[in-house]
């Protein structure tokens, strides 16, 4: 082989590779571009490999030349290889097109029940403002559902509680009953914490949460079994304007900012004074509609305890005074969600529940 | 409470809009429901919070108007024609009215009737309708004479449901006059609480209303009737003062028994009350005025029963077996603890409820012994509570009236009587009295308004607003003494009484006048209530783990609690905690089982959801040994788990059914999830549960709950869709031992620095052997190096050999301060599996 054709046929395998590289368009045909090129029978490596047989003159001339070809078309593959890749990604990414508006994989999360939810809302609120939950039993002694409660044996008041009594022998003027609200907890805790210092019992601010029991009709707005949650505060300065404010709070945390409430004079046996608390209708903004009618929502009861209460939980009325309030979770959770119906709650469909 | 507002206004005057007189008594206590118009104008739609019913009268289009001769209808023997002047111009009108046919043909009348006329296009009721529908009078021609206007009854006005005939109203009236002006009114309904009592009246909620807007209250005249003298009519005996403080006794001789006046007669309708006649209606007027129930006694039926012999009055208990025949003709036995009115010849009337037959007023009547008493508003309530009789009189009896308004409703019934049926009445009262009201008197000081409000009123102030409420009361420095008016029983002496005046300070002050103050008190010690945190933390565990919270009713039947038990297990024995009263047998026992609870929970959902996962948390309830007779209330978790694994959508999922280790899954998530450390599972029998398919769930030495697979048996008893074939996993753990194991604290290890070595072990054991033994003992040989042991597989072939089992592990080593060499990892490895060699002939497999 005459050297110069050495030099020429690097030069033309140059030319010929990059004009061959220009129609390769996948990564099998620059797998074959590379072997045929730069593999291992190319006029590069027959450049190399003649070397050895070369005149010292001529040597370096053919190795630069040689190294200059292969030095070009790797340089030459590697921008090749490159945008093969990218138009490959941009091929694919243009092929890879989903209908986002298919449904996503269903998953099973729990839920807490609502009512659970509305509690929890309410124990928040309240322990912001520095109310613990004190929880008591559900089955009670007419003794403290009513006796201690200020509502005397066979007093009118009663019939403001329809009750339910459990079977339980002779016990005269003290049956057992299921509760008809959560303030027997009211006189329970009391007399927990006046136990600890009976000559300067402590001051108490609790929420009492949980199930009570009336003896009546169940329809949309009637449950027979319903949720309860009553506060107390007791101290040597507590007061009507206190409680008004409490509940007012409580409203604009539940309710809104700018809702407004207003205190009705009411009666309880337990409480004295006592009232009902309306917030303003928020569905409406008190204008008036099918839920409020007069533009205002019936939220609960409450009061300032009542002399005898205190007293029978071992707190002084001369010195210590406090007040309670009685709210309806459910009903707060009926307002807040259009639930049309109380029943739903116990029932348990999760057509139901799981709107939570 | 029914009140009509012209009523109201006899005994104050009333210058504000209803709307807001309606809003003043709510905010005051007592909560206005409903108000009726009847001809006023209608107070504009949002204006009055509560509902308003009723009819608004055209001033011009309904009015007052005179029948000056009623003519014969051409055409019809059942309609007349009216010759009417309508205050403009004189037309006939046409009307089927019965009662003008006595005037019928009779020429032009002596006396004009003077009626309620709606002309054409006035708004009314129809009269013929059932029920109130309303209607516009139209131009229209019956039996060929023009119609377009109506002399109008009761019922077409909205006064009552009276549509006998037309109205007739009092001579006095020009024709022309708005009706409105001489008939409209308002009917005011109001709910009165037990503390109330006192505003069971007309008067009564006159004075509220005078007190909560300071204008005088106006009251009646009651000492008109009797005559002075001393009353030899009849003699009294009180055998229980306690149950009668006080008896009085009037007489009125030669009444005409016949209808009361028109006014009366309309006033009691307003108020719900049907008119019988001017004696009964004096009684019932006089009560509703004043809150005193009254009873009238045929007075000659006592002298006869008598026999010769002065009448005298008893009041005394019910004997043994005692029976009375009551004015509503139904014979009642009576308990001993029922109050009598009784003469020498037997009993009269059930006191304080309702009177008896014998001895009631008849047309015939001309003598009328009247009865004002009070009685024991706690033995009233009990006796009509035994016969179930809610009278209008055993109503107020059952909420107390004070001895006092017994001679004010005597006194002013006796006058009534007079005017209306026109008797005499005979001089003094007889009146037994021995047992005096105790007037409560209570200082209050501006410091306990203070005290309790929050708010500064001075004390001329406080003496005002109670003055308003007719107290009596005496100032000295700071204090007002007051004295607790003769009609109103809830006023207590003490402490007690001090809270009722400032209630009644407060009421008369406004609610709304006392502002909002947030309380400034030291925060009482912060105990919190770690049990509910840890409670709320198994919910959170549970929601968590896929699982929906149920809240279910506590109550269940014995019947449907053993559903949740194999027939062929031992039965739940233990007696259950039964309602006295329940609303039905289904409501009628406390639940044992929360289980049983979830059950039907699950139960109800399996036709609407493919996937069932429920938890509930509550009490369940065992007759306990408690002294105070309590039951015991003891917190369960229950949870049932059962169909799909993961719901299933358009694409694929695992929706193979769940089994006993999806619910171990749960289960142990939520123990590690409350640290709890040693938790077993062993294999366990329970009568819910399959034999084979059943854990008992251990905290070290202590059994927290069980769970397993239903017992085919048992699931049988629910009611699962055909297609539900798959089984149904449940669990049931003693809450309150699980919150108590709960740790306070645990512990967290540092995140390894040094690469982990990985690697399997697989191990041919023995099928008997519990999995969990093995992952002990490598736990154990393997010690602080050996960071994790993960079950991956579990292998049984014939190559195996049968009564084998392949289980394969990963296997995890760390050391924290170094990285492990091979051959530290291999001795580890070496040991563990010659201790598997050595323990349990575990082969290792290749």
């Amino acid at each position: 082989m005459a050297e110069e054709n050495v030099l020429q046929e690097l030069e033309d395998a140059l030319a010929k590779g990059l004009e061959d590289l220009k129609s390769v368009a996948s990564e099998e045909a620059l797998l074959a571009w590379r072997n045929q090129y730069l593999g291992k029978n190319t006029a590069i490596t027959q450049a190399f490999q003649s070397l050895g047989k070369l005149s010292a003159e001529m040597r370096p001339q053919v190795g630069q030349a040689a190294n200059r070809v292969k030095v070009a078309l790797e340089a030459a593959l590697a921008e090749r290889s490159e945008s093969i890749k990218e138009s490959a990604l941009a091929a694919s990414i243009a092929s890879e097109k989903l209908d986002v508006t298919l449904p996503g994989r269903p998953m099973t999360p729990g839920r807490l029940h609502p009512d659970t939810q509305m509690l929890r809302e309410l124990y928040r609120v309240f322990g912001e403002m520095g109310f613990q939950v004190y929880r008591s039993r559900e089955v009670e002694t007419d003794e403290y559902n009513f006796q201690l409660l200020n509502f005397p044996v066979g007093h009118p008041a009663r019939d403001m509680q329809d009750t339910y009594f459990v079977e339980a022998g002779e016990r005269g003027d003290n049956p057992i009953v299921m509760r008809t609200h959560t303030s027997p907890g009211q006189v329970r805790s009391m007399r927990e914490y006046a136990a600890t210092n009976p000559e300067n019992p402590p001051a108490i601010r609790l929420v009492l949460p949980g199930m009570c029991y009336r003896y009546e009709q169940t329809d949309a707005r009637h449950e027979t079994q319903f949720d309860q949650i009553e506060g107390i505060a007791v101290g040597e300065g507590i007061t009507f304007s206190n409680l008004k404010a409490t509940l007012s709070d409580l409203a604009r945390r539940l309710f809104g900012q700018n809702v407004r409430t207003r205190f009705r004079a009411s009666y309880f046996p337990f409480t004295e004074p006592s009232a009902e608390f309306d917030v303003e209708c928020f569905l409406c903004g008190g204008k008036g509609c099918a839920v409020c009618g007069g533009g205002w929502l019936e939220i609960g009861g409450c009061g300032m305890v009542n002399p005898n209460v205190l007293r029978n939980g071992g707190y002084d009325p001369e010195r210590y005074s406090g007040f309670a309030f009685g709210l309806g979770p459910q009903r707060i959770a009926m307002l807040r969600y259009g639930i049309n119906d109380i029943r739903y709650f116990w029932e348990n469909d999760l057509r139901f529940l799981e709107q939570f | 409470m029914k009140a009509p507002l012209s009523w109201i206004k006899e005994f104050v005057d009333i210058d504000l809009p209803l709307a807001e007189l309606a809003h003043l008594i709510t905010m005051a206590g007592m909560e206005v429901e409903e108000v009726k118009i009847i001809g006023l104008p209608m107070p504009a739609p949002g204006t009055l919070d509560a509902k308003v019913t009723g009819l608004e009268w055209d001033r011009e289009k309904i009015v007052a108007a005179s029948i000056s001769e009623v003519l014969p209808h051409p055409n019809a023997d059942r309609l007349t024609l009216c010759k009417l002047f309508d205050g403009e111009r004189e037309h006939l009108v046409l009307t089927g009215a019965p009662n003008l046919f006595e005037y019928k043909g009779i020429g032009p009348l002596p006396k004009p009737l003077i009626v309620a006329y709606a002309k054409e296009g006035a708004q009314i009721y129809d009269g013929h309708a059932e029920g109130l529908v309303l209607t516009t009078l139209k131009p229209a021609k019956i039996r060929g004479v023009d119609s377009y206007s109506m002399v109008c009854s009761e019922k077409e006005l909205g006064i009552s449901e009276e549509h006998e005939g037309i109205m007739f109203l009092a001579d006095d009236v020009k024709a022309g006059t708005p009706l409105v002006d001489v008939l409209g009114d308002a009917v005011i309904e109001v709910n009165l609480l037990p503390s109330f009592a006192r505003c069971a009246s007309i008067l009564g909620l006159a004075r509220e209303i005078a007190a909560i807007t300071g204008k005088p209250l106006k009251l009646p005249k009651w000492d008109v009737q009797p005559p002075a003298g001393k009353a030899d009519f009849c003699t009294l005996e009180i055998t229980e003062p306690k149950n009668n403080p006080r008896f009085t006794a009037g007489l009125v001789h030669n009444v005409k028994v016949g209808p009361s006046p028109e006014w009366v007669q309309r006033r009691l309708k307003m108020y719900g009350m049907r008119s019988i006649n001017n004696i009964v209606d004096a009684t019932n007027y006089a009560m509703i005025e004043l809150g005193e129930p009254l009873h009238a006694f045929d007075y000659d039926k006592l002298v006869k029963r008598a026999a010769g012999k002065p009448v005298k009055i008893i009041t005394r208990a019910a004997k043994a077996g005692e029976k009375i025949t009551t004015l509503d003709g139904i014979e009642r036995k009576l308990d001993t603890f029922t109050t009598l009115v009784c003469d020498e010849a037997g009993s009269l009337s059930i006191a304080g409820i309702m009177g008896g037959e014998e001895t009631e007023v008849s047309d015939e009547t001309t003598n009328v012994l009247l009865e004002g008493a009070v009685w024991n508003m706690i033995n009233i309530r009990k006796t009509a509570r035994a016969h179930n009789l809610n009278s209008e009189a055993s109503y107020r009896m059952s909420r107390g009236v004070h001895p006092a308004m017994a001679e004010r409703g005597q006194r002013r019934c006796l006058e009534f009587m007079r005017a209306w049926a026109g008797g005499e009445v005979a001089p003094g009262l007889a009146d037994a009295y021995p047992l005096p009201a105790n007037d409560p008197v209570v200082e209050v000081t501006e410091q306990d308004v203070k005290r309790w409000l929050g708010i500064d009123i001075p004390v001329l102030q406080m003496a005002e607003l109670l003055a308003r409420l007719e107290f009596k009361v005496v100032v000295s420095g700071t204090s007002v003494k007051a004295t607790c008016p003769d009609h109103r029983l809830d006023i207590n002496e003490g402490v007690v009484g001090k809270a009722d005046l400032v209630e009644e300070i407060a009421r008369v002050y406004g609610y709304d006048n006392i502002p909002e103050m947030r309380m400034a008190d030291n925060l009482p010690p912060q105990i919190g209530n770690p049990v509910l945190v840890k409670e709320e933390r198994v919910r959170d565990l549970l929601v968590a783990l896929g699982l929906q919270e149920a809240i279910s009713y506590r109550w269940s039947t014995p019947e449907r609690e053993a559903k949740r038990l194999s027939p062929d297990a031992e039965q739940d024995n233990k007696p259950y905690v039964k309602i006295a009263n329940p609303l039905a047998y289904e409501k009628g026992f406390l639940r044992h089982s929360v289980l049983a609870s979830v059950l039907d929970v699950a139960e109800r959902n399996s036709r609407i959801r493919e996937r069932l996962a429920f938890f509930e948390i509550g009490p369940i309830f065992l007759a306990g040994e408690d002294p105070s007779g309590l039951p015991d209330e003891l917190k369960r978790l229950a949870m049932v788990l059962g169909g799909a694994r993961s719901a299933s959508g358009w694409q694929p999922a695992d929706t193979g059914a769940m089994d006993f280790y999806d619910l171990k899954g749960v289960v142990h998530g939520l123990l590690q999830g409350l640290r709890l450390n040693d938790v077993k599972y062993e294999a366990g029998e329970h009568p819910s549960y399959h034999p084979g398919k059943c854990a008992r769930v251990m905290v070290g030495d202590k059994q927290i709950g069980v769970m397993g697979e239903l017992h085919p048996k048992v699931k049988g008893n629910y009611d699962f869709p055909a297609t539900f074939k798959v089984p149904v996993l449940a669990a049931e753990f003693d809450l309150d031992l699980l919150i108590e194991l709960v740790p306070p604290l645990y512990q967290t290890v540092d995140v390894p620095v040094f690469p982990p070595v990985i690697e399997d072990l697989a191990f041919i054991l023995d099928e008997e052997l519990a999995a969990e033994k093995a992952e002990a003992l490598i736990r154990q040989t393997g010690g602080k190096l050996l960071a994790d042991v993960k079950l991956f597989d579990i292998f049984r072939s014939e190559q195996i050999g049968a009564g084998k089992k392949s289980l394969a592990y990963k296997l995890t080593y760390i050391a924290p301060d170094r990285t492990l060499e091979a051959a530290e990892v291999a001795a580890l490895r070496n040991k563990i599996i010659k201790r598997m060699e050595y323990e349990f002939k575990a082969k290792l497999r290749g």
